[in-house]
């Protein structure tokens, strides 16, 4: 009962803040004039605000600017050593230093390493927090430009990257992380630039505690979809997420952005029934997941787990089963990645609730920006079909979804369920993919399974048991990644350079709207459907016969 | 509407299976299975891989099926030939499909390859318009040597050699061989009745015709490729459909050849689990991989599509509209917008008297009496309609006796009517004059003659007008007596029956109608409302014609019409479906994708229904093939997996009794669905106009839930009734 209130009452907060959010997002980032200070960027960087770009030039912009970040991480990473503020760490290893600079510039930000004994605070500060920043915002150009081509006719030009790029940073997610990062120290969460204390604990032990710049990278971490910890424990660590109540913040700031973004699309394409209809699709999906992953949960057959009432092990105290259930699936079906609890305690069924959450396709809400593209996508594939069936081209905002689109939908929905099983079935085949599993068995082959998973979905969580660190893994994860993020990206630039060029047609009574109550069950069906059938022989040998076991 | 089709004359060996009945329209009847026995050689022969490569997802399952035959050889076992077999099935009842699709319309193309006999071409080298017999050289030469712009001479008797325009002379054509029409139709120079087709019979006079085809480019030779189906090109949604359909056979593929890796890991860590008939040390056996992936790939649609397709063509030419590409047929079912002429499509060509008004005191008896006499030399169908309508309406059926003097209708009198001398015989006795004509020209000839005009006559033709009518007015002059009006009759334009439902379809579809006239805006008006047609372009000049096309097309309305003027060529041609009329110029054929050989201009309402049911028959078969995937998932994966994981016997939710029984019966119901729906691909699923809303729920819940339930139940029968009984699996 308890744990249904909560859900109601964080999700409900999260539905009543899209609104105002989604609308202040459409207007800032879309349209309307440049700012002073903006203006000023513009020159110092040589760029013409006002000159769009088309596909193309867009996504040559979009790769340029995510080439340089993982270099310039890159060389962070390795030069760490030798820069101040390192806190005494040495540089990383050069595998695990690309393995990150890509994890951290894709938004997945899986950590190969425990944050705080390998990275310092300017590593974390420059590097981490600036591509939280800007990796975030690379989503949301992406996805901009995706509905510029849906709502742009006869022309070739899909907006500036670089304003884009710009706007999302500096109008949207750094006056978030302000207010919600002063929320955050408020209610406990340390913010400063010390090392280590060494503190005698109440019981008369010794510990050591870090410090840092933790109140700052809390909301950065949970709202631009990153996910990684300062510290490894990650939301679990109580100066990460000291209470129930940063916890509950904690889960709103994770789905904030996507859940707003779907807002700001209705805004932008001028349907806000349209942005309802996507909400209803993602809050179904939602629920379904977190009804799935609560279930299991609570309900287990283990003798311990009936004995203590549901799944303990893993949890912290704090926020208990629910409170990690409902963290769990938001980390999850966004594509933030953050844990409040140990992912690979789940139950079997939980584990495998929140790998179906990622094999989704990250759409529940989803990543900043790659969410709404996912699921404007797994929407096509919907009234493609249900175009068809009521005997029309198919159509969607009146712009038609004939062969030319439909080859770049198909394209993009073939990368990441073949990534996903081709990195599995990869490491899994070879001896040292699978020395990295935790456990053995099933259990091992979900740990492996909700790696690639997390790694090709920009998600970035992790069941701990699997240890990624090793240089196998760090190279076949970094491809993972590169591929799961940037080659989707290629096809829907080129899918929205096609719609733009498209004249629109007109909205009769014979044309399928992409809205009510069927279409709500078509566009979810379609995309539950498809995911699972992708996946279904790979979850069967891992959770499904682990917990049936 | 149209009649049914008319039956085409064929020889009688040229008929698929099945008795040439009076309508030879395949409509839902049953397919009759000698048809698909008689498909079958076609069928073993469309397994040539090469063809095969055209439809990626049957090749795919061929491969598969080649592969598991070669499984079978080297490990000889009752299950793996019994799959073997089954999967080679799979292959040959989507071939099957195709094949019974084709050899409808291979039938049809026969006959007409039969017509296009080498005739003998007379063609005149020199000859000018009006040109003497000297002036020209005739010569003898192959219909098959005819170019664009030869001059030919037809007579009595010979067949027309190739397509062109009549250019000189009249003549009366057999047609019957295009059409099936019997009735022979009249060709004339100029005019819109000038074309004549290649492979037609002139029955009588002679004419001289300039050829517009190229050879081997005849219209005969058109549908003969159109019927067959040969070189078929895909339609665009059609490539589209594909598309998806490769991409989920890719990642099936995908998702099967990487489970191998999992299984073996598998089954190394449950290493005491024995070895089954699905799963080894070496991983899950060839046979079993290639059963699922044959079940996962969307081969129910895969295997249907190019049939449905073929079939939606072959719907068109059932009800004799030659479609020049499929393209045209798909943009059919997504036009938004009809022009439709208002003459010939709307009400019958002509003009039929619906009323009598009479003014002051006369009574309508006379009123009708005079009309009815002053039509009865009038041979227009205006006329005769006035005859017609006094007879039905009053009984009366006036004669003339033989001296009345006729004064035909003129263009400077507008009016006609007759002169009848004195007979004592009649209850009104002496002579008459009888007009009838437009209101203002019979009011002067009233005036005339010493007669007043009353007021009441205005009123009356205002009053017809303003209903969309035209008035004729009605007047005469007794003896010597002074003339006056007697009334008025008011002709109106005859709307076609049924049209207005039609309409009302259409709207429900989401298809705006747009009446075209030349009539006035008061008369367009009046005759667009009994239709019940969205909108109208009054006054309209071919020009304004294109002029509305364009602008629709720039509002992003896709838009169809028909015509059959030369007038219309450029409309046609503007316009996304352009239907033609096979009585109307080569120019208009040219111009527009279809051409209708019964010029019927309502059939493009059935145009747009078979559109329409074609894609909605590829959307319901894939959303079925789609949803039947769960249900084999529910089969195969305890099957594979039972043996090392049995808690995953708990999935097996259907009970079925052993491993191996499950994934034959998958894979037997996957073969044999796609032979259950070989009639409803050809058919196409129901449709009634409706809004899209409730075609997709019905569509959503018939095709996509049943997709969802019926495997479940079709794979527990075939086990429990057919594959538990076979020993050894």
């Amino acid at each position: 009962m308890y744990a249904w209130l909560q859900a109601t009452l964080i999700l409900a907060v999260v539905v009543a803040l899209h609104v105002p959010l989604g609308d202040y997002m459409a207007k800032a980032l879309d349209g309307g004039p440049h700012g002073r200070t903006e203006r000023v960027l513009y020159k110092v960087c040589g760029v013409d605000p006002d000159r769009e770009q088309d596909w193309r030039h867009y996504l040559f912009a979009l790769l340029a600017f995510s080439l340089m970040s993982i270099a310039a991480l890159f060389a962070l990473f390795t030069l760490q050593g030798k820069l101040p503020w390192s806190t005494g760490h040495e540089g990383m290893p050069w595998r695990l230093a690309l393995h990150t600079a890509v994890s951290f510039t894709t938004n997945t930000s899986w950590q190969n390493y425990a944050g705080e004994s390998t990275t310092g605070h300017l590593a974390v500060m420059a590097g981490l927090g600036v591509q939280a920043f800007a990796s975030a915002a690379v989503g949301i150009c992406a996805a901009l430009a995706l509905i510029r081509g849906l709502v742009r006719r006869d022309t070739a030009q899909l907006g500036n990257f670089w304003v884009d790029l710009n706007r999302t940073i500096f109008r949207v997610i750094l006056p978030l992380s302000i207010v919600s990062g002063i929320i955050l120290i408020a209610l406990g969460v340390p913010q400063n630039l010390g090392g280590a204390h060494t503190v005698t604990t109440v019981a008369g032990g010794q510990q050591t505690l870090l410090g840092g710049p933790v109140g700052s990278w809390e909301p950065l971490k949970l709202m631009s979809g990153d996910g990684g910890g300062v510290f490894n424990a990650n939301s679990a660590h109580p100066f990460e997420n000291p209470s129930a109540y940063t916890n509950a913040i904690e889960i709103v700031l994770m789905l904030l952005i996507p859940t707003a973004f779907i807002r700001t699309y209705g805004r932008m394409i001028g349907s806000l029934r349209q942005s309802w209809t996507l909400l209803a699709v993602v809050g179904i999906l939602f629920g379904l997941l977190l009804a799935a992953g609560s279930l299991a949960q609570n309900v287990h057959s283990g003798t311990v787990t009936a004995a203590v009432g549901g799944q303990y092990e893993g949890t912290e105290t704090r926020v208990g089963i629910p409170g990690s259930t409902l963290f769990g699936v938001a980390a999850t079906g966004s594509a933030d990645g953050a844990a409040n609890s140990a992912y690979d305690s789940f139950s079997s069924f939980g584990g495998g609730v929140l790998l179906s959450a990622m094999m989704l396709g990250e759409i529940a809400p989803g990543g900043t920006g790659s969410g709404l593209y996912g699921l404007i996508i797994a929407v096509m594939i919907a009234v493609f079909i249900g175009g068809l069936m009521v005997g029309r081209t198919p159509e969607y905002l009146r712009k038609r979804i004939g062969f030319p689109e439909m080859r770049y939908v198909v394209l993009y929905a073939l990368v990441a369920p073949t990534a996903i099983l081709g990195c599995s079935a990869l490491a899994v085949a070879l001896g040292q993919g699978q020395s990295s599993m935790g456990n053995p068995g099933p259990h091992g082959l979900t740990e492996l399974v909700y790696a690639y998973t997390s790694n090709v979905n920009s998600n970035g969580s992790a069941m701990a048991g699997f240890n990624g660190a090793t240089d196998f893994h760090n190279l076949l994860m970094s491809a993972a990644m590169l591929i799961g993020r940037y080659v989707p990206m290629v096809f829907l630039l080129a899918l929205a350079g096609r719609l733009a060029r498209q004249q629109p047609g007109v909205v009769t009574v014979g044309t399928l709207q992409a809205r009510g109550v069927n279409f709500i069950a078509l566009a979810t069906g379609a995309a539950l459907i498809l995911a699972l059938l992708n996946f279904l022989p790979a979850l069967s040998l891992g959770p499904l016969a682990e917990g049936l076991l | 509407m149209a009649a049914p089709a008319p039956v085409r004359e064929k020889p009688a060996e040229s008929v698929p299976a099945g008795a040439p009945g009076p309508s030879r329209r395949i409509g839902a009847g049953l397919l009759d299975p000698q048809q698909l026995w008689l498909a079958l050689p076609a069928a073993l022969l469309k397994l040539n891989p090469v063809t095969l490569a055209r439809n990626p997802v049957m090749f795919v399952t061929e491969i598969g099926a080649a592969l598991t035959t070669g499984l079978a050889i080297a490990h000889a076992s009752l299950f793996g030939w019994l799959i073997t077999a089954w999967l080679w099935l799979t292959v040959v009842f989507a071939n099957l499909a195709e094949a019974v699709a084709e050899s409808r319309g291979r039938a049809q193309a026969d006959t007409l390859r039969g017509m296009r006999r080498q005739t003998v071409a007379r063609r005149l080298v020199g000859w000018q318009p009006g040109a003497g017999a000297g002036s020209y050289i005739e010569e003898s030469v192959s219909a098959g040597e005819l170019r664009r712009d030869d001059i030919v001479v037809v007579e009595a008797g010979e067949l027309v050699p190739g397509d062109g325009d009549v250019i000189e002379g009249v003549a009366s054509i057999d047609e019957s061989a295009i059409t099936g029409e019997s009735a022979p139709v009249i060709r004339e120079a100029g005019g819109d009745r000038s074309a004549v087709t290649g492979g037609t019979r002139v029955l009588s006079d002679r004419i001289v015709v300039r050829v517009t085809q190229e050879p081997g480019a005849s219209f005969l030779d058109r549908m003969i490729s159109l019927v067959e189906g040969a070189n078929r090109q895909k339609t665009p949604n059609e490539l589209a459909l594909n598309l998806l359909l490769v991409m989920m056979t890719f990642v099936f593929l995908v998702a099967v050849l990487t489970l191998q890796p999992m299984a073996i890991f598998s089954k190394d860590f449950m290493a005491a689990a024995p070895d089954g008939q699905a799963l080894t040390a070496d991983g899950v056996t060839g046979i079993v991989l290639v059963s699922l992936l044959v079940c996962l790939i969307p081969t129910t649609i895969g295997g249907l599509l190019s049939a449905i397709g073929i079939a939606g063509m072959d719907r068109l030419v059932q009800r004799n509209v030659l479609a020049m590409s499929g393209r045209a047929v798909e943009a059919a079912g997504d036009i938004n917008t009809l022009l439709l002429d208002k003459t010939g499509t709307i009400t019958y060509g002509n003009r039929r008297a619906s009323d009598l008004l009479t003014v002051d005191s006369v009574t309508g008896r006379r009123l009708a009496d005079a009309a009815a006499l002053s039509s009865l030399a009038d041979e227009t169908p205006e006329g005769r309609s006035i005859v017609a309508y006094v007879r039905d309406k009053f009984g009366l059926e006036p004669t003339v006796p033989g001296d009345a003097a006729w004064v035909p209708f003129s263009a400077t009198t507008r009016m006609s009517g007759v002169d009848l001398a004195g007979d004592a015989s009649r209850a009104d006795g002496g002579a008459r004059r009888l007009r009838k004509g437009a209101a203002s020209a019979v009011a002067a000839w009233v005036k005339e003659n010493g007669g007043t005009v009353p007021a009441a006559l205005d009123v009356c033709v205002k009053q017809v007008s303003a209903s969309g009518g035209t008035a004729l007015a009605v007047a005469e002059q007794s003896a010597d007596g002074p003339a006056r009006v007697l009334g008025v009759v008011h002709l109106k334009d005859v709307v076609k029956p049924g049209l207005r439902e039609r309409f009302a379809e259409l709207r429900r579809m989401g298809i705006r109608t747009v009446m075209v006239t030349g009539d006035n805006p008061v008369t367009a008006k009046a005759i667009a409302d009994e239709a019940g047609v969205d909108d109208f372009l009054a006054e309209a000049t071919p020009e304004d014609k294109l002029a509305l096309i364009k602008k629709e097309q720039a509002g992003g309305h896709l838009v169809a019409m028909t015509g059959d003027g030369t007038n219309d060529a450029p409309a046609l041609a503007q316009a996304d479906v352009g239907v033609a009329m096979n009585t109307g110029t080569s120019a208009a054929k040219e111009a527009g994708n279809m051409v209708d050989l019964d010029s019927d201009p309502t059939k493009i309402i059935d145009i747009v229904e078979i559109g329409k049911q074609l894609l909605i028959t590829r959307g319901a078969l894939t959303a079925f093939s789609i949803a039947n995937d769960i249900a084999k998932y529910f089969a195969i994966l305890p099957a594979m997996f039972g043996g090392v994981y049995p808690a995953l016997d708990a999935i097996n939710i259907m009970r079925l009794h052993s491993p191996t029984s499950a994934i034959l019966s998958a894979v037997i119901f996957n073969a044999v669905i796609i032979a259950v729906l070989i009639p409803l691909a050809l058919r196409g699923v129901r449709y009634r106009p409706s809004s899209a809303d409730s075609l997709l729920t019905r569509n959503l819940w018939i095709y996509g839930m049943g997709g969802l339930i019926l495997p479940f139940l079709a794979i527990k029968f075939i086990d429990v009734a057919v594959v538990q009984f076979i020993p050894g699996i």
